[in-house]
């Protein structure tokens, strides 16, 4: 297993009208590209709870994409501007954490751009292999287990106190 | 404004004319080209088809030189050294087994080229830098009179017709415009001068350069105007040989910097034109 | 879910013949949901969407008391309508049900088995997570406005107003030049039966002006489109012509008035061949046969200063208005159908054409106009150096098939070419008439006849891409006409053929502003421009917006039988919802749970449709169903998280998210 390499997992969420119509059209084309992505259907990017994106992260995702309809073309008008301002916050918010950049990605692609469905997908599984696993639920089991530990260290300091009191 | 300056070597020996108009005419326009130090020949395009990888390792030796001057652009007055370093700048792009070829070997001497820096002609940089509204500032001598059939050879707009039409061009047509001359209706105006065949094989070689010839005196062009090194060679260099299998068709080819230069007032000697080999005294007022 | 009973999935997955089967172990997928939780039913099949396989579905929900329902097969855009259906007549609510995408999002774009499988494992964890939180959903009914707008007054949009109108429904045709009629009304004869394009076009031009049920807005936009299936509102401008056009009878008269003796400006009916004066009618059948007057050039408009001896010609009738300004109308309707057709190739583009630098290159719309009797020409094929040609060469696929231009074929140049070629040898048998050619595409009825009456009428084809037509001549023969020069690929030599004219079979394009009009209809455009349907085989003239329909070249290049086919299509969709008198939209609507709303109004500007309120009396938030359509922004956006989307409930989208990462 180890002497593979390593395959990145992307969590993809697409819009139904653009991005989601687009990597349809991409099957219906039968254009290739690397199966390391799972798409999550929503009607709208709008929908994308910042929360989706982290969440994905934290159980185990080595990158987040998310697809919508290109400025102007929103099916709803303006949902893919509310994505985009969320966008610009959570990528402070992830630098923060320590998430490289390149792991959440977002893309708009109409209905029409089967190839850049293709394109997009390749390039960033290219990416995401070359920066390896963000191995979040991993680091989670590290900092719980650490956390575990300073408690007991405290435990035991506050029963040694009870015991000189 | 500075651009980088290849000249390649044409421009060194059969085409010293061109750079002696090119230089002193840019001058005039406040442009001033400063020649790569150490450049090498660019391959042309006889080592092209030969191999890729090394004519691509030769040509880009020059960009990587260039890079290093931080200019913004390269000039470079010859079509087929214009060719070959645009060629070179998409396959270093574009081929990732040349690039690396070029890469490993450029290493070897301690360069590097990163296929960044633009590979520009004149003639792009006299339409989209200087414009022709400045050049027509400068013309005290203007061609009136003057009917010019304007020939862009085949290289300098195909396959990269980044700054004109790949099959219609009109730069040069819009050029002699300025500088006071008459444009010739010239259907042959990217065609095949006969290049490098006229050396090989004679015969169908110099019928390519008859036939532009045939067809500038036709369309009542008093003169060719020509961006290349070779194809002014080759038809300016044949006449006798075109006579005796054909039919006499003598009209001189000069560099359009040449007509800028006359233009501009400059001197025919100090344009390189004594070197041309059919006279233009009788054809050209301004000559005589 | 604690007081539900227990869950119980059944799981199908769709071979799809070899299209999933030939990529991803369907038996491996189905053994491996049957260990999931909750499934208590896991099976493979062929066809899951054949009546077999929605039979299955129905027969297990009741033998093995099923409650939801996960189907592997296609994209949800296809079948989720069907699987839906299958599970309500199973018995259960069909939002139990829940689709993955096997083939669309993976068997067809992956190339290896193995790791295709384990992209199905963790894609149909996901729904197998997820549908245990599904809900049963009431389904939302909305009534449809019985009137329809059609946009575009070519055949395609009189022939669907026509079929909607004669069943009763009224119609508003909005057409944005100043006659109905299109690019039919432009051609002379039809192929491949040569009938006269006018004899068949015009009556139908004038039922539609006289329809009781149809309002003919000429020279009028679309300007603005709100709402939504069943209940569009609409605002249509009205471009002034500067005429009034309930006073004007058509009688003409003040067209010889015009201070203007002669005509002197390009006309545009005749592809500028022909002119005309300020005040004109484009076309002798011109529908409404009313004049209208050209601003750009009209004396009195430009300066003020004019005799205005029109308005002397229309005397009582009163009906020449220089003062006409823009108005607007504001309409309600159920249904849009959208025909607003295509737009020529610009032969300038291939310079080496040398349309517009030789007089006689001409587009073969150009000699379209020139062979029609009331033409420019009164039906004479003449040069623009006013001399008959003995020779004409057509040049196919100028702009189409081309990689530098479009890659599409035109589907008509072909047909079209060889008509006017016959039209041409019909005026003057003596003509050499050639066609230059990569491919012959005559498919359809009676065209490969017609291709082969060409051949035997003595027009000659040379198969080769034309490389240039020039004016350098080398032969005697050639001096003073115009070169073709092309490769044979039949003989296997290059040719030089001189002629007199040459005729460019111009390609089609989506319109120019296609792109703004797909946005005003809320439509898609494919990757060439033209409108995109719903789906290339099985709705080929709905779109993604429900109530939205399209016909003719809009959607793509087509021919006069094809775009009347789609038309009559588009009029029967949109009497399916108009008759139906409502439509069941898919209940994804958002709610706000008026508990834990806090009243912070993050939500209220959120909302494109304005279907959020604020109640001052609760100091809370609140959904109008009729009006959400379902995006879900206001959701993601909540901070007390009191709004869910029924569908995409939080909690839904979650599991999804555990389950596509749960296997490795």
């Amino acid at each position: 297993m180890n002497n593979e390499p390593f395959e990145p997992r992307i969590v993809a969420f697409f819009c139904n009208w653009c991005t989601y119509t687009a990597a349809d059209l991409a099957g219906v084309s039968r254009l290739k590209y690397a199966p390391n992505t799972r798409v999550i259907r929503v009607m709208c990017s709008g929908r994308i709870d910042p929360q989706f994106i982290l969440t994905a992260l934290a159980k185990g995702a080595d990158g987040v994409l998310i697809g919508g309809c290109h400025p102007n073309d929103c099916h709803y008008a303006e949902g893919n501007y509310k994505m985009l301002r969320r966008f610009q916050l959570l990528k402070r918010l992830l630098q923060d954490f320590g998430v490289e950049e390149s792991r959440v990605r977002l893309e708009w692609i109409s209905a029409a751009e089967g190839d850049k469905v293709k394109s997009v997908i390749n390039e960033m599984t290219e990416q995401l292999r070359a920066l390896g696993p963000l191995g979040m639920p991993a680091k989670f089991a590290a900092w719980d287990q650490e956390v575990e530990e300073l408690q007991h260290q405290v435990d035991e300091a506050s029963e040694t106190e009870a015991a000189h009191a | 404004m500075k651009y980088a300056y290849f000249p390649g070597c044409s421009l060194k020996g059969t085409g010293r004319s061109y750079e002696e108009s090119l230089l002193p005419v840019m001058r005039i326009l406040g442009i001033e080209l400063e020649e790569l130090r150490d450049w090498n020949c660019c391959g042309a395009t006889a080592y092209m088809s030969v191999d890729e990888t090394k004519a691509c390792v030769l040509a880009s030796r020059n960009l990587a030189i260039a890079e290093k001057t931080g200019h913004r652009a390269l000039v470079t007055p010859c079509s087929a050294c214009y060719l070959v370093l645009n060629k070179t700048q998409h396959y270093l792009k574009e081929v990732p087994a040349i690039s690396n070829g070029v890469g490993k070997a450029l290493g070897a001497v301690g360069l590097s080229c990163h296929g960044a820096m633009p590979v520009r002609h004149p003639l792009d940089i006299l339409l989209n830098e200087v414009g022709l509204d400045a050049i027509k500032q400068k013309v005290t001598h203007p061609l009136t009179g003057v009917k010019i059939a304007p020939y862009y050879g085949c290289q300098i707009v195909r396959p990269y017709a980044t700054f004109d039409n790949a099959y219609q061009p009109t730069t040069l047509d819009r050029l002699c415009e300025a500088l006071g001359a008459t444009v010739a209706h010239y259907p042959l105006k990217t065609r095949c001068c006969g290049g490098s065949l006229t050396g090989t094989m004679p015969e169908p070689g110099l019928h390519c350069a008859y036939q532009l010839l045939k067809e500038a005196v036709k369309r009542g062009a008093d003169l060719l105007a020509t961006v290349c090194p070779l194809c002014q060679f080759n038809l300016d260099g044949y006449h006798d040989q075109i006579a005796a299998k054909w039919e006499p068709v003598r009209l001189p080819t000069l560099y359009f910097t040449q007509l800028m230069g006359l233009a501009f007032g400059l001197a025919p000697t100090q344009l390189g034109l004594q070197r041309h080999l059919v006279p233009m005294k009788p054809l050209l007022p301004v000559t005589a | 879910m604690k007081d539900e009973p227990e869950i119980r999935i059944g799981f199908y997955v769709c071979h799809c013949g070899t299209n999933i089967a030939a990529m991803i172990d369907c038996q491996a997928v189905a053994r491996y949901a049957a260990q999931l939780p909750f499934v208590a039913v896991s099976r493979d099949y062929k066809y899951m969407c054949s009546d077999p396989g929605q039979e299955l579905i129905q027969r297990d929900i009741k033998e093995h008391a099923l409650n939801r329902i996960v189907v592997a097969s296609c994209s949800p855009l296809l079948h989720e309508h069907t699987f839906r259906n299958a599970t309500e007549k199973g018995g259960l609510n069909p939002y139990f049900f829940h689709m993955v995408n096997l083939r669309e999002h993976n068997s067809w774009v992956h190339s290896d088995g193995s790791k295709a499988t384990a992209k199905a494992f963790a894609q149909i964890r996901a729904a197998i997570a997820r549908v245990p939180h599904h809900k049963a959903l009431e389904v939302l009914q909305v009534p449809i406005h019985p009137d329809v707008l059609v946009v575009g007054g070519g055949i395609a949009g009189i022939h669907a107003a026509l079929t909607l109108a004669n069943a009763g429904k009224k119609v508003y045709l909005v057409e944005r030049e100043p006659t109905i009629g299109g690019h039919m009304a432009k051609f002379d004869k039809t192929f491949p039966t040569l009938d006269c394009a006018a004899c068949i076009l015009t009556p139908k031009m004038s039922q539609v002006k006289s329809h009781p049920k149809i309002t003919l807005w000429s020279f009028s936009e679309v300007v603005k489109l709100d709402g939504y299936v069943g209940n569009y509102q609409i605002t249509v401008k009205h471009k002034p012509r500067y005429v009034n056009e309930d006073l004007c009878v058509g009688c003409l008269e003040c067209i010889p008035a015009c201070v203007f003796k002669t005509p002197k400006f390009p006309d545009e009916f005749n592809q500028n061949l022909g002119k005309r004066k300020p005040v004109y009618i484009p076309f002798p059948q011109a529908t409404p046969q009313v004049v209208l007057i050209d601003p750009e050039v009209c004396l009195n408009l430009k300066t003020g200063k004019c005799k205005q001896t029109c308005v002397e010609a229309c005397g009582d009738r009163q009906a020449i208005d220089f003062d006409q300004r823009e108005t607007f109308d504001d309409i309600k309707v159920g249904n849009v159908i959208v025909a607003t057709g295509f737009k020529t190739f610009d032969a300038h583009r291939i310079p080496q054409y040398g349309y517009g630098a030789f007089p006689n290159v001409f587009t073969s719309l150009e000699v379209e106009r020139m062979i029609n009797t009331s033409g420019p020409t009164s039906g004479a094929i003449v040069g623009r150096d006013g001399k008959h040609p003995d020779t004409v060469g057509f040049i196919l696929c100028v702009g189409s098939r081309d990689e530098k231009t479009n890659k599409w074929c035109s589907r008509t140049c072909c047909m079209h070419s060889m008509k006017l070629a016959q039209l041409i040898k019909e005026h003057c048998p003596r003509t050499e008439v050639y066609i230059f050619y990569m491919d012959i595409r005559a498919p359809g009825k009676g065209a490969e006849e017609f291709y082969d009456k060409s051949l035997r009428m003595g027009i000659r084809f040379i198969r080769g891409r034309v490389a240039e037509v020039t004016d350098w001549a080398v032969t005697p023969e050639e001096e003073g006409r115009l070169v073709v020069r092309c490769e044979d690929t039949m003989a296997g030599f290059v040719r030089r053929i001189p002629f007199d004219m040459i005729v460019l079979a111009i390609g089609k394009e989506p319109q120019a502003d296609a792109q703004d009009v797909r946005r005003l209809f809320n439509m898609s455009c494919g990757t060439e421009g033209f409108f995109l349907e719903r789906h290339p085989k099985l709705a080929p003239v709905s779109t993604f917006t429900d109530g939205i329909f399209i016909a003719g070249a809009c959607q793509g290049p087509k021919d006069i039988p094809d775009t009347v086919a789609q038309a009559g299509a588009a009029a029967a969709e949109a009497m399916v919802l108009i008759d139906q008198g409502h439509i069941e939209i898919e209940p994804n609507t958002a709610h706000i749970s008026e508990v834990d709303c806090s009243g912070c109004k993050s939500c209220l500007p959120l909302c494109p449709y304005t279907a959020i309120a604020f109640i001052e009396t609760t100091k809370k938030a609140s959904i109008n169903a009729a009006l959400c359509k379902g995006c879900g922004t206001c959701v993601a956006a909540c901070p007390s998280g009191s709004i869910t989307q029924n569908l995409f409930e939080d909690d839904e989208i979650f599991s999804e998210i555990a389950g596509v990462l749960a296997y490795e």
